[in-house]
């Protein structure tokens, strides 16, 4: 029994499907994103889970992890990220292209964790901006594709402007991201 | 016997290039290869390796600093982190340690729950090295076939102490309940069943011609360079030294069971495949001997300093409620003075050096991690190697980010 | 023949080096002796290539910082291990806080190349003839020790937590 994704509301005829154009390109985007796994540590062992077959996050459409930036479109943070490794995150996250997001699994991604010392970032939202966070300290695999599947609901909705819009571009800046 | 004759690394370090170019090959912090994150700078000439610079820190946690600052039972949480793959390992031997320095012995019941539960932990950890062995020379089957019975072995921690990868399993002094019924049916189907799902992943690839030559004679190394490169573990039992904690200075009564340590000859990344399939077999004998042979008895010592009382005494007796609040605050009688304690690891010796001085928290708390201190040969063990073969290595010495860096 | 344990080998650098053998104890089992820093290779190595004893192994090398012992406030400490007679035994080295310069390990085991570096990242200790003594865990740029005890553990530029709430 195999579940496919539903098609847009739309007026449909013979030979014919007509739909606005960004529910078509959300559906797309929504159904087929390509995962850049960012694994540094004990989270990255919880996602060998999520991609196995017990859990598999392949039905979501990421069948193709992609270690490529150039060639990825989510870029999923799991572990610490250290201040040493900063500079190399923000790096990737430059080296992607638009539309990308960005989910921040496990504590330590998204607020530092139980490590508040000297050399671990407390959050990746200091360097890059973060659209999910996946809480959990590791999060169970349930959970990571809790979060993917909201990252799917973003782009589903996503209005095909927002990416080229004022605020969006205000927000990278404050990030110290460089926009054209 | 031609392509394996290639493989001769002493061959090709000369100063001669193919056409006169030494590149520079950045094997960087964020690679598909590298589980983990650890940077190799590598100046290669076309394929062979001339020489190369590994720069690690890159997940550093401070865990010693942190280690400073919080009471005894706060630690085990830290240690699961370290490797991460087999963290009940890293708890035993921390409970371990602070028991020896209290002086606290434990009944021989906990003795045997925590060997079944440490093997379990051993074969998980060999599960995940070996089936990435295979995903690196491109045969991602074993990778799927493996993780699923690594589920498994979730499960049964989740029985024991409610989390599938950090577990915080065990207290000092014992564990905080007996293994539960659900818990022994799923080991005994564990114990039933996984050794013919484990016969068909060793099917895939052990005497898989292709994946043979692939792993033959890549990153060798001598009995001598590794014992001097303060190897331990699966990789220098490889090498031909049967050097095994378990057996040298046993604990946790682990002189009570029967099994060998399986030893390789070259030091190669096949046979460091075959000592881990090998150790497998092994622990698999260990736990269902532990299994059979489990004596009757508590689940924890008589320690109420340090274990905390049954929550029905707290709510009715005063010297229950007293000890749980200072066993919570952290107010625990630990003595003055230093200890070393070695377990065996799923990559060696880890060992503990802890140092009190009568305080709620250690004076200084040192992991002897055992990835670090092999990790260092990895330049000398690629010199002359293509970079395939540099990969392989790579992950089959189990180079886990979180031991390597603490 | 005579057998490899604490009071025997004591016996043995006792006799051989007399007024090195500064201090000893045994505590849980294991010998730990205190030697001066400046005799350190020599010690180890005659232990390492004594075909008695023959310690084989060094098993780890780390530091202690103890602020309030002025001249001795930190302290080398290398933990060998004899696979052949199946004997540990510690050996500390106390050093100044404001010189700690100790000679290096590297010749005897290759193994004391990265956690001679880790002691020097975490503490500060200089390593004479060290082929490559550069900070191994921590950033480059770093400019202090952190496991030094007056150091502390958060990181104080940070402005969003507030300590009391977290009880500092």
């Amino acid at each position: 029994m195999v579940k496919m994704v539903d098609a847009p509301q739309g007026i449909e005829g013979q030979g014919f499907f007509a739909t606005s154009l960004g529910k078509v390109i959300g559906m797309a985007r929504a159904n087929s994103l390509w995962p850049l796994p960012f694994a540094t540590s004990c989270c990255g062992i919880e996602f060998m889970a999520t991609m196995g077959s017990n859990y598999d996050l392949a039905r979501f459409g990421s069948e193709r992890l992609s270690f490529s930036p150039r060639q990825a479109d989510l870029l999923m943070v799991m572990g610490t990220i250290a201040k040493k490794m900063g500079p190399v995150l923000k790096q990737v996250y430059d080296q992607m292209a638009e539309p990308k997001w960005v989910i921040a699994v496990g504590a330590c991604a998204s607020s530092g964790g139980i490590f508040d010392t000297y050399s671990v970032l407390q959050g990746i939202d200091r360097i890059i901006p973060v659209d999910v966070y996946v809480p959990g300290c590791p999060p169970r695999p349930e959970q990571i594709i809790e979060g993917v599947m909201k990252i799917q609901d973003l782009a589903r909705n996503e209005s095909l402007r927002r990416r080229n819009s004022d605020e969006y571009k205000k927000m990278l800046e404050s990030y110290n991201i460089e926009t054209q | 016997m031609s392509q394996l004759d290639t493989r001769n690394q002493d061959k090709f370090v000369s100063t001669e290039t193919i056409d006169g170019e030494i590149a520079t090959l950045n094997l960087g912090p964020t690679h598909p290869a590298t589980h983990g994150v650890f940077q190799n700078v590598m100046k290669v000439d076309g394929e062979r390796i001339i020489s190369s610079e590994p720069t690690i820190g890159y997940i550093h946690r401070a865990f010693e600093k942190l280690a400073e600052r919080r009471p005894y039972n706060q630690i085990t949480p830290i240690t699961d982190r370290l490797n991460y793959c087999s963290s009940p390992i890293n708890n035993m031997g921390w409970h371990m340690t602070v028991e020896k320095l209290a002086g606290i012995e434990v009944p021989k019941k906990v003795d045997y729950m925590r060997v079944i539960i440490m093997e379990l932990a051993r074969i998980a950890d060999h599960l995940v090295c070996n089936s990435v062995i295979g995903v690196d020379t491109g045969a991602l089957t074993g990778f799927t076939y493996v993780f699923q019975e690594r589920e498994k072995i979730y499960e049964m921690y989740e029985e024991v102490c409610g989390a599938r990868l950090t577990t915080n399993i065990g207290r000092i002094g014992g564990f905080e309940r007996e293994f539960s019924p659900v818990f022994m049916v799923k080991l005994k189907k564990f114990l039933k069943e996984f050794p013919a799902k484990f016969q068909e992943f060793d099917n895939l690839l052990t005497r898989n011609r292709i994946f043979m030559d692939r792993v033959i004679k890549a990153g060798p190394i001598s009995a001598e360079k590794a014992m001097s490169y303060g190897f331990t573990g699966p990789n220098l039992r490889a090498a031909g030294v049967d050097y095994d904690v378990r057996v040298m200075n046993p604990y946790s009564s682990y002189g009570d069971f029967d099994f060998i340590i399986p030893v390789g000859q070259d030091g190669d990344t096949y046979d460091r495949f075959i000592v881990r399939q090998e150790e497998i077999r092994q622990s698999l004998g260990i736990i269902r001997q532990a299994l059979d042979g489990m004596p009757e008895g508590k689940h924890y010592a008589d320690v109420p300093s340090f274990y905390l009382p049954p929550k029905e005494e707290v709510f009715r007796s005063m010297e229950a409620l007293i000890y749980h609040f200072k066993i919570i605050m952290g107010e625990t009688p630990i003595p003055a003075g230093e200890v070393y304690h070695a377990v065996e690891g799923a990559n060696g010796e880890l060992g503990y050096y802890l140092i009190s001085d009568g305080g709620r928290t250690p004076y200084r708390l040192h992991f002897r991690r055992p990835c670090f201190i092999y990790y260092q040969a990895y330049p000398e063990m690629v010199k002359g190697a293509m970079l395939s073969d540099a990969i392989l290595t790579m992950s089959s010495m189990n180079v886990i980010a979180g031991e390597l860096d603490a | 023949m005579t057998a490899v344990n604490n009071e025997s080998v004591l016996q043995m650098l006792k006799e051989e080096f007399t007024e090195a053998v500064m201090q000893s104890d045994t505590q849980y089992g294991m010998l730990s002796v205190e030697i001066p820093a400046d005799r350190n290779t020599e010690i180890v190595g005659w232990l390492k290539s004594h075909s008695l004893i023959n310690m084989g192994f060094l098993t780890d090398v780390c530091a202690v910082h103890y602020p309030e012992q002025k001249g001795r406030a930190l302290v080398v400490v290398y933990h060998l291990h004899s696979w052949t007679k199946n004997f540990r035994m510690r050996i500390k080295c106390f050093l100044p806080a404001e010189k700690p310069e100790i000679a290096t390990m590297t010749g005897l085991y290759n193994s004391a190349n990265w956690m001679e570096r880790e002691t020097f990242d975490f503490y500060g200790v200089q390593f004479i003839g060290h082929p490559n003594l550069k900070r191994i865990l921590n950033m480059d740029e770093m400019d202090y020790h952190p496991l030094l005890k007056q150091y502390a553990l958060e990181d104080e530029t940070r402005d969003d937590k507030v300590d009391s709430f977290f009880g500092r």
